[in-house]
């Protein structure tokens, strides 16, 4: 096992910088560069500006320099546009919001989508099973760009209840919102998983035995039937999750939650190359860690795959 | 009076074409102690009858008549009561042991929980207890093994598991469905083996389903031979064998591959086996039937006792004597 994990990390290290190497290049083939605008700088000054961020090296060196200074100093060196801030700060800011608001989205995705998609499946074709395929459908076709705009008309001005934006320090009447705007259609996703792989769990020769033996359905639901239900649902998990603690732009925007979403779409805008490499990477490093639990997930539930 | 005690059961099941009848009025009984084999080839309804009898029926089938096990209908049991039924009064076995145990659960797991459920044992005693099971069973180094996954075991031995897993409670009845059929040769003896031993040692009554005609002139007591969800013949597996009297049985045994004789060709029942959905309203056999005619395609013959053979129960239109 410890085994198996050492040689995923080890592939992980050549995925995550044939990821920096792809970005760079992407960052680099674009037009534009960070300091450009709409009067242009005197030659000389310019000159000098991209000196000073080493952006008149070959970009080679520059990405050489850029990798030898994450890997070894660890630092995602400094913000092109926000002149006073590294990429440690910008991320340092951000990152715990996008991960709170993130991480409640998934438990919540995750309670709510599984309980109604195990629901659904033990009452197939029951007035519940319909309700349940129905929340989730609508919640699918309301993608959150849709849903937090809705949200914030409702509760916000409408209703009154909860602030439509902002986001101190976390405190719950600012998370509710975001929560369940990001949160709905990974929900929906997570039902339709979990309904359909249960189905198909209850249909197994296994679960007849249990049947046969005269165990309680609750014991045959969360005993039997559980565990090869959440193979499939496992495998959606990793990525969603990672989807989710690294935020969404549209959630940033609407509920002005200053998670890194936002900056790392601003800095694409900006051509804020650091900004930019660094939320890829993190994002990077989280997708890779994250699958790698998820197989370690699978090797736990399923005991004939061994590493 | 009889351990089981089935009367006119009706199996339907409600699909998207309709009614589909997989079992239809079908009565029979089970003695204390007694081995019982339903033979007929697949879609006979044989397996249903058992399922029905278990309360297995998938979600769209419905069961109507009566079963009675010890007095009670099991059809009319509640849930819970029938759930006390199940294990402790009547235990099961599947066909493909491969996908009958849980992947996902350890043996010892699987097995104590029928017993701390059925009989409150701490699960300390329900696995020291399933281990004797084991033993029972001839698994050899049950001590250890019982901490396995099913996929750590071979067919044979899991078969040997589930029989175990289906005795713990020490059910009067024992329903096995094709326990053999996903077997290869050499397994399916020792398991037939392991079923003749358990009934010398328990006293379980059996009722072994099957479409292998070879096992059950070894093993079973009365036979049972079922085509289209009816009853076509039942007796005394020795005079059945012998002397046939339906021709649906006559064309069963006539297909079982004989080493003894130098037979160029395996005869087989010409025609297909019927479409439970669209029924005939007489005998279901008829469009393959050599003797068929004047009312077997209208008029559905009853169970009645074979003329010169008081023992063997048949429902034919055609006289004894002329099917041979």
């Amino acid at each position: 096992m410890l085994n198996y994990v050492l040689r995923r990390v080890a592939v992980a290290i050549p995925t995550i910088l044939l990821l920096v190497v792809i970005s760079f290049v992407l960052m680099y083939a674009a037009p534009g560069g960070p300091f450009n605008s709409e009067r242009p700088l005197p030659a000389q000054v310019m000159a000098n500006i991209e000196a000073r961020y080493g952006l008149d090296q070959p970009y080679w060196k520059q990405m050489a320099n850029y990798v030898w200074n994450v890997v070894v100093h660890f630092d995602f060196g400094p913000s092109f546009q926000y002149r006073d801030r590294t990429v440690n700060d910008v991320i340092a800011q951000g990152f715990p919001v996008t991960l709170t608001y993130g991480f409640w989205s998934f438990i919540v995705a995750l309670v709510v989508g599984v309980a109604l998609g195990v629901a659904a499946a033990i009452r197939h074709n029951s007035w519940l099973d319909y309700l349940a395929v129905g929340i989730s459908i609508g919640a699918q076709v309301l993608p959150n760009f849709v849903m937090a705009p809705i949200l914030v008309l409702v509760f916000t001005l409408w209703l009154g209840w909860l602030p439509g934006g902002g986001w101190q320090g976390g405190q719950i009447e600012y998370l509710i919102l975001p929560v369940i705007a990001l949160s709905t259609s990974y929900m929906a996703s997570i039902a339709r998983i979990t309904r359909s792989s249960m189905l198909e769990v209850l249909n197994a020769g296994f679960i007849r035995t249990a049947r046969a033996k005269g165990l309680p359905t609750s014991r045959i639901i969360w005993k039997h039937a559980m565990k090869p239900t959440m193979l499939p649902v496992l495998s959606y998990l990793g990525p969603a999750f990672v989807g989710m603690i690294t935020g969404s732009v549209i959630i940033d925007v609407f509920f002005s939650t200053g998670g890194i979403g936002q900056f790392f779409v601003n800095s694409a805008f900006n051509r804020d190359y650091s900004v930019i490499m660094g939320i890829t990477i993190l994002v990077g490093v989280l997708t890779v860690t994250f699958n790698l639990v998820v197989d370690l997930l699978y090797a736990w539930i399923d005991p004939k795959i061994r590493y | 009076m009889a351990l089981l005690d089935i009367e006119d059961l009706r199996v339907t099941f409600t699909t998207g074409d309709g009614e589909v009848n997989a079992v239809n009025g079908v009565s029979f009984s089970v003695e204390e102690g007694e081995t019982l084999a339903i033979v007929g080839e697949s879609g006979s309804g044989k397996s249903q009858t058992a399922f029905a009898a278990m309360g297995l029926l998938a979600r769209n089938g419905r069961a109507t008549g009566q079963i009675r096990y010890d007095g009670r209908n099991l059809l009319e049991l509640k849930q819970k009561e029938l759930n006390r039924v199940r294990s402790e009064e009547i235990g099961m076995i599947f066909q493909d042991p491969m996908t009958s145990l849980n992947p996902y659960m350890r043996i010892s797991e699987q097995m104590a929980e029928v017993l701390t459920l059925h009989k409150g044992m701490t699960k300390r005693d329900a696995i020291a207890e399933a281990t004797k099971m084991l033993d029972a069973v001839k698994i050899p180094d049950a001590k250890n093994r019982i901490t396995m996954f099913p996929h750590e075991f071979s067919g044979g031995m899991r078969q040997r598991i589930m029989i175990a897993m289906a005795l713990l409670c020490q059910p009067r009845l024992l329903i096995a469905d094709e326990p053999t059929t996903a077997l290869d040769v050499t397994v399916q003896a020792q398991i037939m083996e392991l079923m003749a031993e358990i009934r010398q040692e328990f006293g379980t009554a059996i009722i072994l389903i099957t479409h292998d005609l070879g096992i059950v002139a070894d093993t079973c007591e009365r036979t049972l031979v079922m085509y289209g969800g009816q009853i076509m013949e039942t007796g005394p597996t020795d005079t059945l064998f012998e002397r046939p009297t339906h021709p649906y049985t006559l064309g069963l045994l006539r297909a079982v591959p004989r080493i003894d004789r130098d037979d160029e060709t395996l005869s087989t029942i010409a025609g297909e086996p019927p479409d439970m959905s669209r029924l005939p309203k007489g005998c279901p056999f008829t469009p393959r039937c050599a003797w068929a005619h004047g009312p077997c395609p209208t008029v559905r013959p009853e169970l009645l006792p074979a003329e010169g053979y008081p023992e063997l129960r048949r429902a034919c239109h055609a006289p004894v004597e002329e099917v041979k």
